[in-house]
Formats: C-alpha cells, structure tokens, sequence
C-alpha cells in the first residue's frame, strides 16, 4: 500500500517541488495541497515546506496560519495526523499555535545559507523514527528568520518534556534560544524545524560529506520515518 | 477616512536588528544624542462608515491575535481617527 502525503503550496512557497520529490524517493506519494482549498485529498500525512508564504508579510508563517487549508490542517493534526514544517512551515506551525514560541531575524542579521549539523534529541515521532537517539545529521540550513525563541516557563516545559526534536551542533546560526533547531508537540506527531530535511534525500545533490561531495541523506530518514509509522499504525 | 490604526512593537527585550542597524547608520551620520531606534508597526484598518465601540474592541482583538504575536510583539495602542 502507498501512503499519501500531501505538500502545501502557499502563494510564494518555493520547497514544495523538492518536498514532494523526498517523498516520492522515500516511497510515498505526493499529493498536492492548494492554501485556498480546504480538502486535504485523504492524505495521511502533511508537509508544510519552506520558502516565502504570502510574501512572509505581518510576520514569516502569519497569514499562511489564516489559510482555508490551514483550519483543516489544525483540526486534522490536533486528532493526530502527523504534520512536519519546514523552514517557513515551522513558523507556520508556530503561527497556528501547533508549536510553541516564535521566530525571529537571526542574530547577526544575516540570511544563513549552510550545510548544518543537528543532533535528533527526540525519535519518538513519526517525523524522527528511523534516527537513532542523539543522532548527528547533516542537513542544509537557509533563512533568514530563524531565531528561535520563548519566555523562560516555555524553554523550561519544552526542556523538561523533552519536546526539542533537534538541536544546532557545534555552530548555533541564528541565535536560537537553547540552540533548538526544531521542535514536537506533545503527543508527537507535530515537528517542525528550520533546516530543510528535503534538500538532503538524494545522493549527487546533498550536503557534502567528509571525503565525498553532496552526498548527505539524512533528511530521507524524516520522509521513511513517516512512512513507516503509517505502515505500523 | 474613519479608521483604527493600531501600533505594534518588538518586545524591550528583544534585539530590533532592523533598530540597531538604522541606529548604526545614524551614528554614522553624527547623531550621537540618539541612544538607540526600534522599529515596530503602523496598520491602519480603514471604515466607509463611523468606527464604534464595538469596532474599537474587535481591533483590540485583531491586534492581539492576529497583527502581533504575543511571544515576540506588543500592541502599543490602538485608536480612532473618525
């Protein structure tokens, strides 16, 4: 059986084509999700992916978080559908209210664009299972706005539930509070990260690796991991 | 025009990278005097009719919710310009 996940595109989302791409290499298919229609095709999982939503107007993620297939999107992952944002799908995710906190403009005022090292904290997720705990991955990094942060009593719940999924490793590169890259919600299957999983699932066109070029793949495992928690539930 | 407009800031306790870098720009140009510069938001929602109390209150609302994120923004005000 083939899983459907769907990928919504937003006026001015960019990553769509690269997130429906890692899903198809992971075995699954990809749906198309349209912001203004608000049938989510019976898919069984969703991926907000990254880019520009709206033109990131008011804040990054805000007026995407109004959108009609964002009501369906809400209801569908508070029953438990597994929904994963990336980049600007985070701060989508952040803007619903699916995740905690916010994103700001990073530290040194610059758009990062990089091969970025994560440590997986948490693999009990349907985004994360096929990660071992406290895995190091390499995935790209690029934005502009992805300054985590939240008041102290949030940093202290997400710490103390464990609910950072991924941390920055050696460099922290937008000034993230707590160096937290990503984050799950309680029950888990909600995750959102600023690093593109997406750019990183095909071996010729991923970050480098020590001793060969573009041949990361760590961010296939996001797109098996989910895929595997639907065949086992 | 009737209208609301409603001020929304950055939080004290944030950095205003876009702040500092017109502060540093400033500088620059010899205005030592000014200490520091935060840039927040100005959003006007326009009526074709009188704005009332009721309108006022839904302002309130749409600011706080919708026009700021609470955990990053502050509405500084909201007012009538009928």
């Amino acid at each position: 059986m083939t899983f459907k996940i769907g990928v919504v595109t937003f006026p001015g989302t960019l990553d769509d084509r690269d997130a429906q791409r890692a899903v198809r290499l992971a075995g699954g298919e990809a749906v198309a999700l349209w912001h203004a229609d608000e049938n989510l095709h019976k898919v069984d999982a969703v991926v907000l992916p990254g880019g520009f939503s709206y033109g990131d107007y008011l804040r990054c993620g805000a007026i995407a978080a109004q959108a009609p297939v964002m009501d369906s999107i809400i209801k569908a992952a508070n029953g438990g559908l597994p929904v994963l944002g990336i980049c600007n799908g985070f701060q989508v995710l952040v803007e619903s209210h699916l995740l905690p906190g916010g994103l700001i403009r990073n530290e040194n005022q610059h758009f990062i664009c990089r091969d970025q090292t994560l440590v997986v904290e948490n693999i009990d997720t349907p985004w994360t299972n096929q990660f071992t705990q406290n895995q190091e991955i390499v995935i790209p990094l690029k934005n502009g706005e992805g300054g985590y942060i939240a008041t102290e009593e949030t940093l202290k719940r997400l710490e103390g539930e464990g609910l950072i999924a991924f941390r920055y490793k050696d460099v922290n590169p937008n000034g993230s509070m707590h160096d937290i890259a990503g984050l799950r919600n309680e029950r888990g299957n909600v995750v959102g990260l600023m690093p593109h999983p997406e750019h990183a699932v095909e071996a010729g066109f991923g970050p480098d690796m020590p001793g060969t070029m573009r041949s990361g793949v760590d961010g296939l495992k996001f797109f098996t991991s989910v895929l595997n928690s639907l065949v086992n539930a | 025009m009737p209208k609301i407009i409603v001020e929304v800031m950055p939080k004290e306790v944030l950095l205003d990278p876009a702040g500092k870098s017109v502060n540093n720009a400033l500088h620059r140009s010899g205005h030592n005097d000014i200490t520091a510069v935060r840039i927040g938001k100005r959003i006007e929602l326009h009526f074709d009719r009188p704005v009332t109390d009721a309108d006022l209150a839904e302002a309130q609302k749409i600011g706080e919710n919708f026009l700021s994120n609470a955990v990053i923004e502050d509405v500084v005000s909201v007012t009538v310009q009928n």
